[in-house]
């Protein structure tokens, strides 16, 4: 890599204030699948067990190696079919009918509209 | 690095310059309700990018030791975030959260390890140490947020005295063999430093209980993301110091959003106890000469049936009972007589926020008559009968009138507004919190004991009759 750590520095303290900034609007209902997206995210941390698999030196290290890419694909993987199954919930709601984070007054024609008639 | 394919060391760079605008995309995109599917794609091919340059252009040698942990870890994860049902969910994104503190940690001991014989840098030093002590504390503390939350063990807080003191000693101690690390490096104290590490992670983890889980989910979920930026200093790796980064931010952002949604300061959850030591005026005991009505599912029906306006209140028990099909089917019943229904959702009702949004989408709730909290608190003084289904804590008037109570200040359903309340509840146990309902005794509120689903079956069937 040709990075110097200095340079690794200025992107750390970009991406604080980047990460921070990108998420600060998130409504409540989205709290959770942002926790589990995330999460999905730091499964990163599998290119880093690639690396050191790639490098180990003797039966430890490639074994230690080993536990790393297992746990962190098992973060990414989990993570990502988790968050999905938390989004799935979410999907094909009538598209027409959504407003702006649900922030509409009382909708009782929409209500009625959707609702099928009693047996 | 000679890999399979040649990349420079600057293209390596700018293909990972691209997957971090996919993580800064995906976490954009999940914050909107609107985008967040396109969110978790937008991260995936972020993932996928970074995964496969990396792959290629590493020394292939021990590409078998790869393809096998990700086999085995695929093999291992599809199914388990596949099967275990919603209800689980929060105790998926814990331990899918501390693999990967764990193999921040394995990461970064693996590499000193590596470096030892030749000598390891002062500075790679503190960064080595760092990773390990951030990723074994989120490894353990998630274990244990997942043991709790499975109650696999108590699920309330856990405090014995001085329980603080002990978390900063193992805390100092976790400094000091990092400052004895750097300046003499060996191994002896590193695996030492981890003990005490993962030793920490259960300390924090054990006073904090009932709803505060989740928060505490989100705050190891940031330290996550800090041990894996930590990592990409130990390997001077640029996407993972984007990402963790971004992560540990984000996170930390989200964790204080999370606790305000819950009316708590992040302290006061760290510190713990919540619903554990009994606060002054918490504990009335359930069986104090006071009583309760209960009705049966024919009376309710019938008092449902000729209401003008219902709302649905849901909460964990409607989870359990998975009664969100049978509750949807409630509320088209009664819309077919003319009712007017809807739900009232609190952001962090049931044991994740966004939990009953999730369940009642599930089951083809209209997205429209989901009613968030002010929302419905403008219309409860108009609604004919609350009908809080599984719920206790996020109704609880001593939220708002008993400053004694543990739970005092966070918001609540003020479903007390209602003419009448009705609850399904499965027993007069209190909920999640151990802090008893004095909503339950109020002459106005009529309960119906049993299983969430069965109840609302009966519901269904009793207001089709009446």
């Amino acid at each position: 890599m040709i990075l110097d750590a200095i340079d690794l520095v200025v992107v750390f303290a970009l991406a604080v204030f980047l990460g921070f900034e990108v998420i600060s609007k998130v409504p409540s209902i989205l709290h959770t699948p942002l926790m589990s997206g995330s999460n999905a995210i730091h499964g990163i941390i599998l290119v880093g067990a690639m690396v050191i698999a790639s490098e180990a030196q003797g039966a430890l290290q490639m074994s230690l190696g080993f536990v790393a890419v297992f746990l962190a694909t098992l973060n990414i993987v989990g993570g990502v079919v988790v968050t999905d199954r938390m989004l799935d919930m979410f999907k094909g709601r009538q598209p027409a009918g959504r407003r702006k984070d649900g922030k509409d007054g009382p909708t009782t024609s929409a209500a009625q509209g959707q609702s099928e008639p009693g047996p | 690095m000679t890999g399979a394919i040649y990349i420079s060391p600057d293209g390596t760079t700018a293909i990972y310059l691209l997957s971090a605008v996919c993580f800064v995309l995906a976490l954009k995109a999940l914050s909107s309700p609107k985008n967040a599917r396109y969110g978790n794609l937008v991260g995936v091919a972020g993932m996928v990018v970074a995964v496969a340059v990396s792959f290629l252009v590493q020394d292939p040698g021990h590409d078998w030791i790869i393809g096998a942990g990700m086999g085995l870890g695929a093999i291992v994860a599809v199914p388990t975030a596949r099967l275990v049902p919603m209800t689980g969910m929060p105790q998926l994104v814990a331990i899918f959260n501390g693999v990967g503190g764990g193999a921040a940690a394995v990461i970064s001991l693996t590499e000193y390890l590596h470096d030892l014989p030749t000598g390891v840098p002062a500075q790679k030093g503190v960064e080595v140490l760092f990773a390990l002590a951030v990723g074994c504390i989120s490894f353990s503390g998630s274990a244990f947020a997942f043991a709790k939350l499975q109650e696999i063990m108590t699920g309330r807080p856990v405090m014995y005295p001085g329980q603080q003191v002990v978390n900063g000693i193992l805390g100092v101690a976790v400094v000091t063999l990092g400052v004895i690390i750097v300046v003499t490096p060996h191994l002896g104290p590193i695996l030492a430093l981890a003990l005490v590490a993962l030793a920490l992670g259960v300390g924090v983890v054990l006073p904090v209980g009932g709803a505060d889980t989740p928060v505490l989910i989100s705050l190891l979920n940031s330290c996550t993301g800090l041990a894996v930026a930590a990592d990409g200093f130990v390997l001077d790796n640029m996407i993972l110091v984007v990402a963790g980064t971004l992560v540990g931010a984000s996170g930390a952002l989200l964790t204080k959003l999370m606790s305000d949604a819950m009316g708590r300061s992040l302290p006061n959850i760290i510190l713990g106890g919540f619903g554990g030591a009994p606060a002054a005026g918490a504990e009335v005991g359930p069986a104090e000469g006071r009583t309760v009505r209960s009705g049966d599912a024919t009376d309710i029906g019938t008092l449902l049936a000729y209401s003008r306006k219902v709302l649905i209140v849901p909460g964990y028990g409607l989870a359990v009972a998975q009664a969100q099909h049978v509750a949807v089917e409630l509320a088209r019943v009664l819309e077919g007589r003319g009712v007017e229904v809807a739900y009232a959702i609190h952001p962090v009702a049931g044991r994740m926020p966004g939990h009953m949004n999730v369940l009642l989408a599930e089951a083809d709730a209209p997205y429209e008559d989901l009613k968030e909290m002010e929302q419905a608190n403008d219309e409860f003084p108009s609604t004919d009968v609350a009908l809080v289904v599984g719920a206790n804590d996020v109704v609880n008037p001593a939220a708002r009138d008993n400053p004694g109570s543990p739970i005092y200040g966070m918001p609540i359903l003020n479903v007390d507004e209602a003419s009448n309340v009705v609850f399904l509840k499965r027993s007069l146990r209190p909920g999640f919190s151990g802090v008893d309902n004095a909503l339950l005794y109020d002459p106005k509120t009529i309960l119906l004991f049993g299983d969430a689903k069965e109840s609302l079956t009966k519901l269904v069937a009793a207001v089709k009759a009446a």
